[in-house]
């Protein structure tokens, strides 16, 4: 096993900064809901509200030449790792300056520049191939990884298995971050997995190293994908991340959610991971609220880009299909 | 000229672009020491070591999905996919997945990726091992589908789509990996979507894909001693389809006969037979016929089987009908 050095702890400059980003995903998202029940945005959208732990601890543990591909719950992952708010609002609106220019929409978001090698509107269908960037990473000798983001919803598709399977036996370089929020759409974790509440159980399946994460927790967060990160990096094998998290919202922005309790819900709200890092860093009123003016500042400017944003001609459907 | 097999030709096509370029891999069920199940990667874990001669466990959608992946961050992989049946359990990787990342992200990524397949009647393998798929593939945008017919065409348009940057399906023939041909004796990379007359007429045009090809050329041998001119034209490509080729053609022999394994409804031959009788439609003097499988699964016994596929007698009769004999 590599030597893993353990991470030292953050320094409250850098917390304040995750604080930052994950209050800025959330009032993004927010603002999303907002427009989209307006009735200005087309298409389907889902947000992550109550996840921004998980989407800001891993990417900010990411190195800068690694790659992820994450769920059609996308947006956090692509503003943690640093796409222009503006141009991920200006893909919901579906324009031309969008990060996937109007093609991909909330579910698939895209930005290479960035690492970001997509987000899937099929459940597990980015799996195999984020298998497969960690191996060419591996045959290449590079000290890149990639990362997959995948609900509990994933783990009981094909690809799932296939991908643990020849990722552990091949040691690609890949990371596999369960975002555990315990619901697949309307349906819960224990109606749809034996091992609902120990997703690391289906890493032992494959012998693949799990870890257990506080998904609430960005510290926890941070500092297990790092570990992660760096064990799969020295080319040690791939890790599971089972990260317990809580999705404050529906599956979809409308979602009645009629199959969830009052409990559930307000369990949900109780454990946000804006809140607790708040608690933790003493951030008083006055502080948070300049926070929160800046992150409201940065997606009202996003809002106003995407708004003004220019709509693809038609006849650019017809571009894109092949490369030439 | 060298004289090859199919199947070394197709061989050939793999060593060769592995030797040039490092980004080159070989992925899928059994190819490694075994070879493949039709022997067609024998010797490549000798030359090119196990990293890229890769015995993978039996997960078609995870062999499809790694190669797309492998693909996206800069590889040239190609993978196989033992029995194009099996295409069915990778389906979800090859259409959403491979089809769809470069339009996805609006022209951000390419997918590289050759999936290398073979199938097809003719040796009793029974209902899962023999099908012929490749119009489902066709229907799908952003994918490229070859199926050449002889060992020039297989070595040189395997070249060309390990070097494409989409992703490409192509097709094999089992019947088709002991025939010979000869091949130039440079690897010649051959354009992806250009037709190739393999046979020059007037009276009939045959087009045909795969063994259908040479089942074509054997009933315009048939045809000729009857007094018919057939010209026989392999598409190669099937997506995209070189229609000016095809339009050509029938223009100057009016007629036209269309011709596959795979089931005849719904098949390859019904867009050929579109395509023809919308661009050529006044120059027809007959109705465009079909040739393919009859509309059943393929059974095991020979004489079920045999009767299901269509075989060169099959096209002469359309031919025939063409001509009004």
């Amino acid at each position: 096993m590599a030597k893993v050095e353990k991470t030292p702890a953050l320094n409250a400059e850098t917390l304040q900064h995750f604080l930052a980003e994950m209050l800025l995903i959330r009032r993004f998202e927010e603002k999303v809901e907002e427009r989209f029940r307006a009735g200005e945005l087309p298409g389907f959208l889902h947000v992550a509200i109550g996840q921004e732990a998980v989407a800001v601890g891993v990417c900010q543990a990411m190195a800068e030449q690694d790659i992820f591909a994450s769920t059609h719950r996308a947006h956090g992952h692509t503003l943690a790792r640093g796409t222009d708010p503006k141009a991920v609002m200006a893909e919901l609106y579906g324009k031309v300056e969008g990060c996937s220019h109007g093609y991909g929409g909330s579910m698939h978001l895209y930005d290479v520049a960035r690492g970001n090698y997509g987000a899937n509107a099929v459940i597990g269908g980015g799996l195999p191939a984020v298998t497969g960037a960690g191996l060419a990473f591996k045959l290449r000798n590079e000290p890149r990884v990639a990362v997959a983001f995948f609900g509990d919803g994933s783990t009981n598709i094909g690809t799932f298995h296939e991908s643990l399977n020849l990722a552990q036996l091949w040691k690609t370089k890949t990371l596999f971050v369960c975002e555990n929020n315990h619901w697949a759409e309307s349906t819960p974790g224990w109606q749809h997995s034996p091992v609902w509440d120990d997703m690391s159980k289906r890493a032992l399946a494959y012998d693949m190293r799990s870890m257990k994460v506080d998904g609430q927790d960005v510290e926890d967060v941070y500092a297990k994908a790092s570990e992660a990160l760096e064990f799969v990096r020295a080319g040690e094998g791939p890790v599971f991340l089972d990260v317990e998290t809580k999705r404050m919202h529906g599956h979809y922005i409308g979602d009645p959610q009629v199959y969830r309790s009052k409990e559930d819900r307000e369990d949900a709200a109780a454990h946000d991971p804006i809140e607790r890092l708040r608690d933790r860093l003493g951030v008083d009123e006055e502080a948070f609220e300049a926070l929160d003016r800046e992150a409201h500042r940065i997606v009202d400017e996003a809002l106003e880009f995407a708004q003004n944003g220019t709509d693809p001609q038609p006849e650019d459907a017809l571009r894109n299909v092949y490369a030439d | 000229m060298p004289e090859l097999s199919y199947r070394e030709a197709v061989r050939d096509a793999l060593a060769q672009a592995m030797r040039a370029d490092d980004g080159v891999f070989i992925m899928g069920e059994d190819i490694a020491e075994m070879g493949g199940s039709m022997g067609v990667t024998q010797g490549l874990l000798d030359e090119f070591g196990p990293e890229r001669v890769r015995n993978t466990p039996i997960s078609e959608m995870a062999i499809v999905g790694a190669g797309i992946g492998a693909a996206m961050a800069g590889m040239r992989p190609v993978v196989e996919i033992m029995y194009e049946d099996f295409l069915t359990l990778s389906l979800e990787q090859i259409v959403n997945q491979a089809a769809k990342h470069r339009y996805m992200s609006g022209g951000q990524l390419t997918v590289p990726l050759t999936i290398r397949t073979q199938g097809g009647a003719g040796w009793s393998p029974g209902a899962q091992h023999a099908q012929q798929l490749e119009a489902w593939l066709c229907h799908v945008p952003g994918l490229k589908v070859l199926y050449p017919s002889t060992p020039e065409d297989v070595r040189g348009l395997l070249w060309s789509s390990i070097h494409d940057d989409n992703p490409v399906v192509f097709f094999e023939h089992r019947l088709l990996y002991p025939v010979k041909g000869e091949v130039p004796d440079e690897l010649e990379p051959l354009p992806i979507g250009k037709a190739r007359v393999v046979r020059t007429g007037t009276d009939v045009t045959v087009v045909a894909i795969g063994p259908l090809v040479h089942r074509a050329l054997d009933a315009a041998k048939q045809a000729e001693a009857e007094g018919i001119s057939v010209e026989v034209i392999d598409p190669r490509t099937l997506q995209p389809l070189d229609e000016d080729t095809l339009v050509a053609s029938v223009k100057k022999t009016n007629r036209a006969v269309v011709a596959h394994e795979a089931v005849t409804k719904m098949g390859f031959g019904a867009e050929v037979a579109a395509v023809l009788q919308y661009q050529a439609f006044d120059y027809l003097d007959a109705p465009i016929e079909r040739v393919g499988a009859k509309f059943a699964p393929l059974a095991f016994a020979p004489v079920m089987e045999q009767f299901v596929v269509p075989h060169a007698e099959d096209v002469l009769a359309a031919i025939k009908r063409t001509v009004g004999k």
